[in-house]
């Protein structure tokens, strides 16, 4: 579980952080996205024990760690693994020898330490690669050690910074999966800093939007797509206007965002059914938010019960965003 | 116009004047490299960006090293002398050029290793960190590991600056090959020496200079791994 409250942190008269508040419950995913600049680095520089926050307090399973120093520090390190943004293992080191390292910081003894290293190898699918050196490794299989690195001394919090940057989307899926086997089998907290919106739709259960060094969007991806003010929904949900409709040929247009198999696959032709209503899906589509199938629907309804099969969608669960076509037939 | 020196005896003076240079060189290149790396150590770790940076420290560091190293080589030898002889109990012979050697030697070995390794990138330093890794740990295992390869030709370098260096033992009775070739070929005519010192010279850099390059390869373990 990590905490952060009231974060600031200049350099030089620039403020990088200007009183971030977040928090990452424990055994999630927090995805802290942002333009470039926003202060995203920085944030998980703080986190990470690299940089020292102006003020504010970061708390690591309850404990604020932002004031430790000497051994006190190093062990808070120990608990909280990082994968640095960009290249960072050391190439005269084989992929064993790195994901050792941390266990050599911890006075781990040596056959301890080579199993440990085993079970990492295996967790990110590289043991077939264990006496290859970096530079014999591709960009995905040296983050995937850098991930298996991060996680050898068992840290409760997993920071990552831009992991799949420099990645093809099809290597970036293979150390995404990596970050999610972190949290579903080793039960870590993970943080991490991206611009692509790709990796908060696949692992994120969170996320925290930073502009200029502050938050201005912060909750679960699930109950932000719903909302249809988010910068979260904007960026994630298939566009609804792609095809310019007729409006006047229905009675109500309508968006409506559904989330779950339950609701994307029943809800539409059940709300038809009730009211006896003429209901089309004429835009938008469907997507997927990790497990979760999400779709955002333009309809268009006919029938004297529009209205009220509105209203019942959005009482069982699914969100209506705006009526562009009201009950006075007027666009609102 | 005295007949040339016989081979035989060319030999034997190369033999000895070359004991004497490798003594020299040997002997001052271990005290360089074992003042000179954790001198350059210490200039990196002050330094900006580095991983305990002391404005303070790094400059008075800095300042003493060039100073060192602007030094002539001939100057120190002399300035050196009584020095000299507190620590090695006398000022002339192969030994007490030890001292004047290693002591020009240390600034030098201290900035090329400072060079080589402020190269580490600073993202692989960081990754160490957050594995709390001490700041010894992080010398021994990231710092040095990582630019051996680098830290053994720039001792292979030192070696062949201080067989230069030690051309000018003579001024102090040091002997070596220089002094070979300065005393016994040039100022007495002999060029038979003078052109055999001067060759063997060039062979014994080249063969030192191809040692420390294979050495250096075999350390860098980016080479040779079993994929
Ligand atoms: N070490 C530093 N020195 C000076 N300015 C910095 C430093 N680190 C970050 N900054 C500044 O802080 C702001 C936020 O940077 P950063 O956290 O790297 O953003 P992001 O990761 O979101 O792109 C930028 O304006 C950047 O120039
Ligand atoms: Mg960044």
């Amino acid at each position: 579980m990590i905490t952060v409250e009231n974060l600031t942190k200049s350099f030089q008269g620039v403020n990088a952080l200007n009183g971030v508040t977040l928090d990452v419950e424990a055994g999630t995913v927090l995805g802290v996205v942002g333009p470039s600049g926003a202060g995203k680095s920085t944030l998980a520089r703080c986190v990470a024990l690299l940089e020292r926050p102006d003020s504010g307090a970061i708390r690591v399973d309850g404990t604020d760690i932002t004031a430790l120093d000497g051994s006190a520090l190093r062990a808070a390190r120990r608990q909280i693994g990082v994968v640095p943004q960009g290249d960072s293992l050391l190439r005269q080191r084989t992929a064993a020898g790195n994901i050792a390292l941390p266990l050599e910081s911890a006075g781990v003894p040596g056959p301890q330490r080579r199993s440990r290293v085993g079970e990492l190898l295996d967790l990110v699918g590289l043991t077939d690669k264990a006496g290859a050196y970096p530079d014999q490794l591709s960009g995905g299989q040296r983050q995937r050690i850098a991930v298996a690195r991060a996680l050898a001394a068992n840290p409760s919090v997993l920071l990552a910074d831009e992991p799949t940057s420099a990645l093809d989307p099809e290597t970036t899926g293979s150390v995404l999966t990596v970050l999610d086997r972190a949290r579903a089998e080793l039960g870590v907290t993970v943080l991490v800093v991206t611009h692509d919106m790709g990796v908060v739709r696949k692992i994120c259960d969170d996320v925290a939007v930073l502009e200029q060094g502050r938050v201005v969007e912060h909750g679960k991806v699930l109950d932000l797509v719903s909302d249809a003010a988010s910068r979260t929904s904007g960026a994630l949900l298939p566009a609804v206007d792609l095809n310019p409709i007729n409006e006047s040929s229905y009675d109500r247009v309508a968006d409506v965002v559904l989330v779950g198999f339950a609701a994307v696959g029943a809800l539409l032709p059940e709300a038809s059914h009730r009211f006896g209503v003429e209901l089309n899906i004429v835009g938008g589509g469907l997507t997927r938010l990790g497990e979760t199938p999400v779709a955002r629907f333009r309809l268009g309804l006919n029938g004297e019960r529009s209205d009220s099969a509105l209203e019942w969608i959005s009482e069982a669960g699914g969100a209506v965003q705006r009526s562009l076509k009201g009950p006075q037939g007027v666009a609102a | 116009m005295r007949s040339a020196t016989p081979w035989s005896d060319v030999l034997s003076y190369l033999v000895e004047a070359t004991g004497e240079t490798l003594y020299m060189v040997g002997v001052s290149t271990v005290i360089a490299t074992a003042f000179g790396v954790p001198l350059g150590v210490w200039l990196q770790l002050t330094a900006k960006g580095g991983l305990r940076p002391n404005p303070a420290v790094h400059r008075v560091l800095g300042f003493i090293t060039d100073l060192g190293r602007s030094m002539p080589f001939i100057v120190l030898l002399v300035a050196l002398t009584s020095v000299t002889r507190l620590i090695v109990g006398g000022s002339i012979g192969s030994t007490a050029v030890i001292v004047p050697l290693a002591v020009g030697a240390i600034p030098f070995v201290g900035r090329l290793v400072q060079n080589i390794l402020s190269e580490v990138h600073v993202t692989v330093v960081e990754a160490a960190v957050t594995t709390g890794a001490s700041t010894l740990r992080i010398v021994r295992s990231v710092l040095i590991r990582e630019s051996l390869p680098a830290l053994i030709n720039a001792i292979g370098v030192t070696v062949i600056a201080l067989i230069g260096y030690s051309a000018m033992a003579g001024v102090i009775g040091g002997g070596g090959l220089g002094d070979l070739a300065i005393r016994e070929g040039y100022q007495r005519f002999n060029d038979r020496i003078l052109w055999s010192t001067v060759a063997w010279l060039a062979v014994l850099t080249t063969l030192i200079q191809l040692g420390f390059t294979r050495a250096a390869r075999a350390s860098d373990r980016r080479r040779h791994a079993s994929v």
